[in-house]
């Protein structure tokens, strides 16, 4: 691995990783049962420099922002590396939002590049929200059919610069990537985090799940997510490793991928990692009972050897034919973006495949706690990395408190948005909004959420406030979209409901009319996205003096009903 | 070639057929999150069947935001 302390940036510290592994595999690209490429750095980097020179030529510069939409594949690092070798700063997109979404927060970032798919861009390009973009002067799509119409973007295969790109050094202060945590209807919260963040964060996780040349990285979480961007491309490039991605996530090929490439480490959901525990689950279940007791003997003797510490060549031959399955050469299964049930965590690691949870947010840098599994707990999110001071705020009688942290990894601030820099980083401490506290052990534990937001298990983050907008223009007096959690805390990390408050006019009823017109809406939204039900107050909304909903205020008051009877199902 | 009608029913059988449900328990304009109670990853489950039936090849953005099965085959019907 490169001695990361001794640089200044990402692109400082890729570019000698480039040179330093430039024999070793980097990139496999696998669509369905087909590899499409194969790369090693030394490709990689060729590739890469045509792009840069060609950016550079066409005025790109020192902190200029060049956004990324794209599906996980080589093109996306290839792009990423190519923005950083320039000096730029990268925008990197969700490429599951809407389009006029993501025109939302490309106008927003500021950002003068575009790189994306073709098929994204046929969508992109006809959308409302185009003309809001106006910084945006280059526009490079990727397999674009041979007659395709651009609608005035470049083909990113012919984009290419003639001679070498001069590399633009950046310092550890400088924004690397504006990187947006959520937030499209109402305040877009885009973090800016600095190549320090990166280069800190990056030393922190190796120390505890190492990569090296031969470990084979399979990418799924999206590379514009904080974990993969780290797991998936800084982190294993940083150390010689290969990253492989697959063009399609269909579970069938997913699962073909660990045997077939070997997979080291994968990064999953907990949504797809419980999907993975039902159909191993299933398959347990289908033994014939003198078979399945004997297995069930198998995982009881692995748990036994285990208790202390993972012991993989011993799991590996007591549960052989699991092991395969999964390859037999996997180290461990990362797990984040949301909470995991510690059900599913023990499930796995009984089975001898340590699950790597812990707990992290974009705006600390990615993660702040990670299982050390030394032993392995299913109940906590494990220990603070190296370099992580936590602290648990104003702590109740039983030690629960809203966690907090400082470090090197935590962003400079939201882009243009200095109030809400200031609520979330307090003192140098950023205030997480997640409930906790600490056992006997160091190890922290989570217990809920404190504000105003929820985290699905397949990872993404959910403000009410940008539901409302469907919701606009709805006959009723006033209304307000909430996380029921926030409202009635549960203590709880999973199963959080979003509930629509409804203030109906003087004399209006509830009515099946007004139902389906709330249904009717709420299917515009994406399914994780949904509200589950309506609570009724027959009062006004308290207001600031600008108007706006006093929320933690209309909270205390609603906190007062009854859960169970005043939520009324859609 | 099919018309959209016979894509949309021949996709409506394959859905039922695997969620196990009794043939014509499902229409066109059905949520499938909804009515079927899924996750984005059994529809791309749902997806193989579709493509092995239709000979085609369905990258998973095409069907990025579609929660409907007349959708659906519409995304379908373009690529046959």
């Amino acid at each position: 691995m490169l001695d990361l302390s001794k640089y200044q940036s990402i692109g400082e510290a890729l570019k000698d990783a480039l040179d330093q592994f430039a024999n070793e595999v980097c990139l496999i690209e696998a669509d369905r049962e087909r590899e499409k490429e194969r790369l090693t750095y030394r490709e990689f980097k060729a590739r890469a420099h045509l792009l840069a020179k060609a950016l550079q030529d066409a005025g790109f510069a020192a902190g200029d922002r060049a956004s990324i939409i794209m599906t996980n594949q080589s093109k996306w690092l290839i792009s990423a590396y190519a923005i950083f070798l320039t000096g730029g700063t990268l925008v990197p997109l969700d490429y599951k939002l809407t389009p006029d979404e993501q025109w939302q927060l490309l106008k927003h970032s500021s950002a003068s590049v575009l790189i994306t798919e073709y098929p994204i861009w046929r969508q992109l390009s006809v959308a409302a929200g185009r003309t809001a973009a106006a910084n945006l002067r280059t526009i490079l799509v990727t397999e674009a059919p041979a007659n395709a119409d651009l609608a005035g973007a470049r083909r990113w295969e012919e984009f290419r610069g003639e001679g070498e790109p001069i590399f633009i050094p950046r310092e550890r202060k400088d924004t690397a990537c504006i990187v947006y945590s959520s937030g499209t209807g109402g305040r877009p919260k885009g973090c800016m985090m600095t190549h320090e963040n990166y280069l800190e964060q990056c030393v922190a996780l190796t120390s505890i799940y190492p990569f090296w040349p031969g470990v084979r990285y399979l990418s799924i979480l999206p590379t514009n997510h904080a974990i993969d961007f780290m797991v998936g491309f800084f982190g294993p490039f940083t150390c010689g490793a290969t990253v492989v991605h697959l063009r399609t996530l269909r579970p069938e090929y997913v699962r073909e991928a660990f045997p077939k490439y070997k997979i080291t480490y994968v990064s999953l959901v907990p949504l797809v990692l419980k999907n993975l525990q039902k159909g191993l689950q299933a398959r347990f279940d289908a033994l014939p009972t003198g078979k399945r007791m004997f297995f069930n003997a198998l995982v009881g003797i692995n748990k036994v050897l285990t208790k202390r510490r993972p012991r993989l060549g011993i799991s590996r031959r007591l549960l052989r034919q699991v092991h395969e399955a999964f390859g037999g050469e996997l180290l461990a299964i990362i797990v984040g973006g949301a909470f995991t049930e510690p059900q599913t965590l023990q499930f796995f690691y009984d089975l001898g495949i340590p699950v790597a949870n812990g707990y992290g947010l974009t705006e600390a840098g990615t993660a702040i706690t990670v299982n050390d599994l030394k032993p392995f707990r299913a109940d906590t999110v494990g220990k603070p990395l190296p370099g992580m001071e936590v602290r648990i705020v104003n702590p109740a009688s039983d030690g629960v408190g809203e966690v907090s942290v400082r470090s090197k990894t935590v962003m400079a601030g939201y882009l243009n948005e200095p109030e809400l820099t200031a609520e979330a980083i307090v003192d140098g401490w950023l205030m997480t909004g997640d409930l906790g506290r600490f056992d006997a052990t160091g190890h922290l534990q989570l217990s809920g959420r404190k504000k105003n937001m929820i985290v699905t298990e397949e990872g993404k983050n959910i403000y009410p406030e940008d539901i409302e907008a469907v919701f606009e223009s709805l006959p009723a007096k006033e209304f307000c979209v909430y996380a029921a959690n926030y409202i009635w805390p549960k203590r709880s990390m999973v199963k959080e409901k979003l509930v629509l408050v409804l203030h109906l006019e003087q004399g209006q009823q509830f009515t099946e009319h007004l139902r389906q017109d709330i249904n009717a809406r709420n299917h515009r939204l994406l399914n994780y996205k949904r509200v589950h039900g309506v609570v009724l107050l027959d009062e006004d909304f308290p207001r600031t003096a600008s108007l706006k909903i006093k929320r933690n205020v209309l909270a205390e008051r609603l906190a007062s009903l009854d859960s169970a009877t005043a939520v009324l199902p859609l | 070639m099919r018309t959209l009608e016979q894509t949309t029913q021949e996709v409506l059988d394959l859905a039922a057929t695997h969620f196990q449900l009794p043939a014509g328990s499902l229409a066109p304009g059905d949520d499938f999150f909804k009515k079927l109670g899924i996750d984005s990853l059994q529809t791309l489950e749902m997806l193989s069947r579709i493509e092995n039936h239709f000979g085609i090849e369905l990258p998973d953005y095409e069907v990025q935001g579609v929660s409907d099965f007349k959708t659906l085959a519409e995304r379908i019907q373009s690529r046959l």
